[in-house]
């Protein structure tokens, strides 16, 4: 038989189309594929937080379930945002499309999907407001880059604004200066307002405003937790550390995320706190109502963002204390260091910040009276005022993940690398280009931290896990610290596919490792329970 | 000599082979591809041009380890394996190489009578194309684990805590006992 007398030539079963498709940015249609997107959040977290259109769905479904009025909910967000926010006005007007940011995001350039470009990313909002908010639009329409609102742009937003991780490091190379991570925050409100919104961002928010966490821990469980790592302080140290909770009239209240105190590696790092305010006497406590330094609100609403900041503000209040000290977090620096003070402050019931042991007094933090861990601790050690054995640290090869707030948001990039080359006597730089305010975002952050769209984290995480694996190349780096408990999480899963075998760390794990306690007994485990100096890998023998 | 026209047009041929891949991405994406030598800010660029480059001598070579062909192929696979790409277009580029090197090289290969040579090497590029199904699978696969390690690492802290709470609770147990069994 040959080929002629099939209806099939094999050449027809051969026929593939290599060429990406040649789309226009204008058309808004998007294959929600497996892997890449996030889940939609189950009602009832919703209904707690009494949000818009509570109901199942799932962003692969035809019928979104939108309200009937859709449309008109969405022209009204905007319009009340743009009369709202001269920012959002202003970043909707100013962009010249210069292509400063194009190739700046993570997510374009692990992607390689143009509308990861954040010039594009914001275009797709932008191009609606031309159609509909401009004159010029109103009249020439696609012609001066309008595009109609429609079910699929509504969908197109969803599937582009959770697959931004508000890092903003395109923000840092726009010559207007435009914050595009406010862009991105914009267009999640308007998402919100026809309840579309994703369970890894809103769920942690509702389980904060009930309970004072992320992960709805309740007070007793809280303090068992603590008590568990005080225990496990003593195993390793011999020290029974104090463990003030709750306790009114403290200089200092402490608020560190939940992962410090539910998921390792935060635990190690969270032992680190609880040794170094011991060994230096800090009269400080912890709260189980501020017991969240996240705040899962930016990704979703400004309302939220300051409802779930005040509490922390409260819990103050209530305790009479000085001032806040805050952990390892992220994104909670950016809601303190640029949100809170037009939000919920001025915090003038409390003093400013001073440290009790070193007598610094903490200037950048005169008005929201928080100060970061990091900053404290490198205070404490410029001025000697603890004892420290770095060489505990001397299997570890180090290196420094600046993360996306703290660098961007607040400039803390000298701070913990001055603790970090405290503690270890190896660390090393990852290059230029991915570090300080440049840093690479771990591509989990503002609410996709999730399982369901790795495949998205891994190509947005490529960028990171590229400069990482140079540095294990170069210089054998094991370690890999950092100050939020977002990528304590997340660059666990990217370290494991685009750099196997470093492993993640906290910066206050390493300082617990280092810190020589009065009445310590001799060290022989770090803050895991393993051997200390064993090097990583190790098998037992 | 095949060979020697292969080493000798290596340049060329690896350069458009690089092209031909980078062609598979949306044009403002190749673009940007083609353009940014850091590898730090273009590492896309940067690890598929290694990949390619190591891909191609290591076919070359006698001898050569499968890890090392392995190695390279990673390199190029790993990232495309998590790009929005079917399985086939992700591993399309190994096919590919054919069609370059009877571009480049075809006027010669005629000339000199060289299509058993080309047989020969075309036969040695589909075993790479069973090599590189292997990678893509292997990278698919970590994928999936990598999901099911977060959910599981998730699972075990919250168990964990539940045991803490039940430890210390049984704790507080026996010592609210403890003085009515001492009187």
């Amino acid at each position: 038989m040959s080929s002629e007398e099939l209806d099939i030539k094999p050449e027809d079963l051969l026929k593939f189309d290599y060429d990406p498709p040649k789309q226009d940015w204008m058309d808004p249609s998007v294959a929600f594929r497996k892997g890449t997107y996030c889940y939609s959040c189950a009602p009832k977290h919703l209904e707690y937080l009494e949000m818009a259109n509570p109901r199942e769905w799932q962003p692969h479904d035809k019928d979104w379930k939108l309200p009937e009025n859709w449309k008109e909910i969405v022209f009204e967000g905007m319009r009340d945002r743009l009369s709202k926010y001269r920012s959002f006005q202003l970043f909707m007007d100013i962009c010249v499309r210069c292509g400063a940011c194009a190739d700046k995001c993570h997510f374009f350039i692990g992607s390689g999907d143009p509308k990861n470009m954040p010039v594009l990313r914001a275009e797709l909002l932008r191009s609606v407001y031309r159609n509909d908010f401009t004159a010029v639009g109103k009249i020439l329409g696609k012609l001066a880059g309008g595009r109609e609102l429609t079910e699929d742009v509504i969908k197109e937003w969803f599937y582009y604004f959770y697959q931004c991780t508000e890092c903003r490091r395109c923000s840092v190379f726009c010559p207007y200066g435009i914050d595009t991570a406010e862009i991105t925050m914009m267009a999640r409100e308007l998402l919100n307002l026809l309840g579309l919104n994703i369970t890894w961002a809103l769920e942690p928010a509702a389980n904060c405003q009930r309970t004072g966490n992320h992960l709805g821990i309740q007070p007793h469980t809280f303090k068992d937790s603590l008590e568990f790592f005080q225990d496990e302080i003593e195993d390793i140290t011999g020290v029974k550390v104090n463990l003030p909770i709750s306790k009114k009239g403290a200089d200092v209240l402490f608020v560190t995320p939940s992962g410090d105190y539910f998921a390792d590696p935060g635990t190690f790092t969270l032992m680190g706190y609880m040794m170094l305010f011991h060994e230096i006497g800090l009269d400080y406590t912890w709260s189980p109502y501020a017991s969240e330094g996240g705040n899962f609100g930016l990704f979703n609403s400004h309302e939220l963002m300051k409802q779930l900041n005040a509490k922390i503000y409260a819990e103050a209040k209530r305790l009479g204390v000085k001032w806040i000290l805050g952990g390892e977090c992220g994104h909670m620096w950016r809601v303190v260091n640029q949100y809170m003070d037009t939000m919920n402050g001025p915090a003038d019931f409390l003093e400013e910040p001073v440290s009790p042991i070193t007598g610094t007094k903490f200037e950048n933090a005169k008005s929201t009276k928080m100060v970061h861990i990091a900053e404290f601790t490198a205070d404490l050690m410029k001025h000697n005022k603890v004892k420290l054995d770095p060489s505990r640290n001397d299997s570890l090869r180090v290196t420094f993940h600046d993360s996306c707030n703290p660098s961007r948001a607040m400039g803390l990039l000298e701070e913990p690398r001055h603790v970090l080359k405290s503690v270890c006597n190896h660390f090393y730089e990852m290059p230029e280009n991915t570090i300080r305010e440049q840093t690479y975002c771990c591509a989990g952050g503002a609410g996709l931290g999730t399982d369901e769209n790795m495949e998205m984290r891994m190509r947005g995480g490529f960028p990171r896990g590229n400069a990482l694996r140079h540095v294990q190349e170069k210089h054998d780096v094991n370690r890999l610290a950092c100050v939020c408990a977002i990528d304590r999480a997340t660059l666990i899963p990217l370290a494991d596919y685009w750099a196997p075998g470093v492993v993640v760390t906290g910066v206050h794990e390493l300082v617990g490792n280092a810190l020589v306690m009065k009445g310590e007994k001799e060290r022989e485990l770090d803050m895991r329970g393993d051997p200390l100096n064993e090097m990583e890998g190790d098998e037992d023998v | 000599m095949l060979r020697d026209l292969l080493s000798r047009k290596r340049a060329r041929i690896v350069e458009k082979w690089f092209d031909v891949i980078l062609e598979t991405y949306p044009e403002d994406t190749s673009k940007f591809l083609k353009k940014g030598k850091d590898p730090f800010a273009n590492p896309v660029r940067h690890t598929i041009l290694q990949g390619v480059e190591g891909v191609y001598d290591a076919l070359l070579k006698e001898g050569q380890s499968p890890e090392a062909l392995n190695d390279f192929l990673d390199k190029v696979i790993r990232i495309r394996a998590v790009q929005d790409f079917s399985p086939s277009q992700a591993l399309a580029f190994v096919f590919s190489l054919k069609g370059v090197i009877r571009e480049v090289l075809g006027k010669e290969i005629r000339e000199n009578h060289l299509h058993d040579q080309l047989l020969l090497l075309e036969t040695r590029i589909d075993a790479l194309a069973l090599r590189a199904f292997d990678v893509y699978m292997g990278c698919r696969e970590e994928i999936y684990e990598l999901r099911v390690s977060e959910v599981k690492r998730m699972r075990e802290q919250a168990l964990r805590l539940l045991e803490r709470t039940d430890r210390v609770f049984q704790k507080r147990k026996e010592d609210e006992d403890a003085p009515s069994r001492d009187s």
